[in-house]
């Protein structure tokens, strides 16, 4: 490799919050000031290039303490990791959380997503722009969903510094967003994860059973309310027989996919090739999700077991926890979480005393949907651009790191803890025939009572809506998030399940269910949906990089029209559309015109 | 004549390529093996020397049993597979690719691209003048070649080759995202200061002219370029002992470009700045 490194140099600061992440530098050829060592040896190049996954740690790291990252903070990073800086530029710029430009050290994210939208987003966006000007050592920058539908509309403050610190405003009225980014220290606590689930202390909960019932800093009450009691069964039938239980117990993946989890796990379980790893992807980031915040928020030691049972079951000794950057506090507890396991000896070389080595690392996500996507968050992780990649290959064959891989989201991997403890067949009892276990729904928009639900699969949309409230007048129900469909109010008899979504024409995606009422401008909300996937493309393949932009400019076009004078837009719509769907390397290329196009069709949104 | 090395025998796979059964050796593409039989799939991103990227989704087939179409380009032909190259589905997607990429990019200089055009029935101008397209004057900033952002499609082969598969300098990246996604070097600064070693071998797998001699961009914008006029002569580079092939484009007995045959066993098309561009001396008539 013939790297070029130009001659800019990193303030002391920025040097400091690199060292602070990976040490400090051995020999000038990693960073260090030249010694007369350096002039007979050449030290760094493979091990260091080895370590290009600490790209987007580093990156962070600067971006945390400095609040956007200096052509000579790149550098020096780069130098040390032996990244060519032209890659490294296109990392940072590929996540909309960082910065290479200059600006305040502090920044307030303004949700501007559909629930947040219908709950007076404008306005707040209007309203902290207006308060911190220019001289507020502070900048408004607007942002897709932060997670925070329940208590929409929602702002996030981050300050840059050592440490880094944090505030949530949501509900957020402009006082209080203001306060946050000016005063993050003093802001108001968030309410505990339990105050989004309305259902909380309901002892029928299986998934959430345990959300605002244990104290998520706390392992021994964890383990008081049964914690830990799924990884020891695990170790008693090992991990052909977890992978039995879980493939009789019908889960299926609750990403949005839904395909089986015990096939995934068994198909990398038996994998030559070593090492395995796990992935849990902890990147929600379609709008209108917060389950897996709630879960691990409320109850961090139930991912970290389940975690762990994956790993056993398919024989990774190395687990990856891809959290989505917007999530500081579940960041925090899962922190805590994983030094308290590791002290207890429930992780590290000799888990629960039973010879099996497993750790779980914690890699944060910066801002990026696409990252979501399976093969895109590998990318991530390895320091590379979150662009997905062409499968085949599939992930348990070549995955992370180019081994095999087994990748689950936070909801199918809590849902093994019930499936050991009560067993498959108990478990498989629950639900359809088809759709098994409980399921976790996201409700938000005009209802008295948003929240995280649990309820059996086969449940109606109609039985949910009901137990949330729907507030005012009915207009549309969004299932299944941006990349989902809407369906009309007559339409609530729809059952939740996997097969009862598909006969009825839409899907259950990740299980948002986003609920509007009249006064909601539809055309607006189909061109926010439309500005989140042009935003949010990776920009690789033609008819998602392009295909996006142009479905945002039809919608744009007839955004005050109606019938003939909306026809020719709608058929063009149509066509991109179809193009996007077919011929887009990713899922997201491909459902980014779903909700458009269900909007169209069974609301007639511009008739 | 260049010497062509024997490959690894390998097997061979059975599958159907729109209703005929075809056999491929095990490992070549859906592309590979329609290119066999003397099928013609429209590509842009693809290039003989390099890993195809998939990016440009002009090749799409269809596959029996996908819920998608497939690129290809890259798609491995599998035994048992069904392939339909011509269906309307495919010619559909072929069209909307072709038609975002008109509207949004100056195609003028990409070869084929036109034929296809017309063969697809893609109407770019259906999106309206208003269509966002890049809309940027060509970045002059060295006398060796010139980037015209205007006209690239985001292949990812001048990356590839300025990185790990070629030629190791990693001067180039895309940079942003989604629409805004854009080939730069660090900090988008000119080429001037970057690690850029001008081997020019972007230049040499760029599809679309967006990267192009600063000779040849001189004399397009002087109206002298005449391709027809041209001659080629392939001979071998007399700067070191390696022995690389060049094929020295002429016009009006003055050379315009330099070029390298691809299927040249010891470069596969690279060169480096002094072959590629150092060919001054031989015209200096003083």
């Amino acid at each position: 490799m013939d790297l070029h490194f130009g001659d800019s140099k990193p303030t002391d600061e920025e040097k400091a919050a690199v060292d602070a992440l990976l040490g400090p530098p051995e020999s000038s050829w990693e960073g260090a000031d030249r010694s007369d060592a350096d002039l007979r040896w050449a030290r760094g190049g493979r091990e260091a290039r080895e370590r290009r996954d600490l790209l987007l740690p580093g990156l962070h790291a600067v971006n945390d303490r400095i609040g956007w990252i200096s052509e000579g903070a790149l550098h020096y990073l780069c130098r040390r990791l032996t990244v060519p800086p032209a890659e490294a530029y296109g990392v940072a710029t590929f996540y909309a959380m960082f910065s290479v430009g200059p600006r305040p050290a502090t920044v307030l994210h303004v949700c501007t997503d559909l629930a947040c939208a219908a709950a007076g987003a404008a306005e707040l966006c209007a309203g902290t722009e207006a308060r911190l000007g220019p001289g507020s050592g502070a900048s408004v920058q607007r942002s897709p969903c932060l997670g925070l539908c329940e208590r929409a509309p929602a702002a996030l403050a981050i300050r840059a510094g050592d440490p880094v610190r944090t505030a949530v405003a949501a509900p957020a009225t402009v006082e209080a967003a203001v306060l946050a980014a000016s005063a993050p220290d003093s802001a108001d606590e968030e309410p505990p994860a339990a105050m989004a689930v309305p259902q909380a202390g309901d002892p029928s909960l299986t998934l959430l059973g345990r959300v605002g019932v244990v104290d998520p800093a706390s392992l021994d009450d964890y383990r008081a309310h049964g914690g830990y009691t799924a990884l020891r069964r695990a170790f008693e039938l090992g991990p052909a027989g977890v992978i039995r239980e879980v493939t009789d117990s019908g889960l299926v993946g609750r990403g949005g996919a839904a395909f089986p989890t015990g096939r995934k796990w068994q198909a990398t379980a038996s994998q030559p090739d070593r090492p395995h790893y796990l992935v849990c992807n902890a990147d929600e980031s379609e709008p209108g999700t917060f389950k897996d915040r709630v879960l691990m928020e409320g109850d961090p030691f139930s991912l970290i077991e389940a975690m762990t049972i994956a790993g056993y079951a398919t024989g990774a000794h190395q687990g990856y926890l891809y959290l989505r950057g917007e999530y500081p506090r579940a960041l925090r507890r899962l922190e805590h979480a994983l030094a308290q396991a590791r002290a207890r000896g429930l992780l590290g070389d000799d888990v629960l005393g039973q010879g099996y080595a497993f750790d779980i690392e914690i890699r944060r996500g910066a801002g990026a949907y696409i990252c979501g996507e399976e093969t895109a968050l590998f990318n991530s992780i390895e320091g590379y651009r979150g662009e997905p990649r062409s499968k085949p290959p599939f992930p348990v064959e070549k995955g992370l790191f180019g081994k095999p891989t087994v990748e689950n989201n936070v909801e199918t991997l809590v849902n093994v803890l019930p499936i050991l403890t009560m067993g498959a067949p108990a478990y498989a009892a629950i639900g359809t025939g088809r759709s098994t276990g409980p399921k976790l729904f996201c409700v938000s928009g005009s209802v008295d009572r948003p929240g995280v639900y649990e309820l059996p699969f086969g449940a109606t949309l109609g039985d949910l809506l009901t137990l949330a409230g729907v507030r005012g007048r009915l207009r549309a129900v969004l299932l299944g998030g941006a990349a989902g469909g809407f369906v009309r109010p007559d339409e609530l008899g729809i059952p939740l399940t996997f097969e009862g979504t598909r006969e009825a024409g839409t899907t259950l995606g990740s299980g948002v269910v986003m609920a509007f009422d009249d006064t909601v401008p539809l055309p607006r909300l189909l061109l926010r949906i439309a500005e989140f996937f042009r935003d949010e493309s990776c920009g690789q393949c033609v008819p998602c990089r392009v295909g996006t932009v142009r479905q945002e400019e039809a919608l744009h076009r007839i955004a005050e029209r109606t019938g003939a004078a909306a026809a020719d837009d709608i058929a063009l719509l149509r066509e991109v559309g179809r193009a996007m769907r077919d011929a887009s390397i990713c899922g997201l290329g491909q459902t980014a015109w779903n909700a458009v196009e269900s909007a169209i069709d069974r609301l007639g949104a511009y008739e | 004549m260049t010497v062509i090395p024997l490959g690894v025998p390998r097997r061979l796979l059975e599958f159907t390529l729109d209703g005929e059964p075809v056999r491929a050796p095990e490992g070549s593409t859906i592309l590979d093996a329609c290119r066999a039989v003397g099928k013609d799939v429209p590509t842009l991103c693809e290039g003989d020397t390099l890993t195809p990227k998939n990016a440009c989704r002009v090749c799409v087939v269809e596959v029996e049993g996908a819920r998608t179409l497939v690129p290809a380009c890259s798609r491995k032909a599998e035994s048992g597979m069904e392939v339909r190259t011509d269906t309307e589905r495919a010619r559909h997607s072929r069209k909307i690719v072709l038609e975002l990429l008109a509207s949004s990019v100056d195609l003028s200089t990409t070869p084929k691209v036109a034929g296809w055009i017309k063969e697809y029935e893609a109407k770019p101008d259906r999106f309206g003048p208003d269509a966002a397209r890049l809309n940027e004057e060509p970045k002059v900033d060295n006398e060796l070649y010139v980037r015209d952002y205007d006209k690239c499609i985001l292949c990812y082969k001048c990356v590839d080759a300025c990185g790990e598969q070629w030629q190791n300098t990693f001067a180039i990246s895309v940079a942003g995202r989604g629409f805004d996604a854009r080939i730069a070097v660090e900090h988008d600064a000119p080429l001037t200061d970057s690690a850029c070693v001008y081997c020019g071998n972007c230049i040499e797998v760029c599809p679309t002219g967006a990267l192009s001699f600063k000779s040849e961009f001189d004399m397009r914008a002087a109206g002298t370029w005449d391709e027809a006029a041209q001659t080629e002569t392939t001979t071998v580079c007399a700067y070191c002992g390696v022995g690389c092939n060049l094929t020295l484009h002429v016009q009006d007995n003055e050379i315009v470009k330099v070029t390298s045959p691809h299927d040249n066993p010891v470069t596969h098309g690279n060169l480096c700045i002094k072959g590629r561009f150092g060919y001054q001396h031989v015209q200096n008539r003083d």
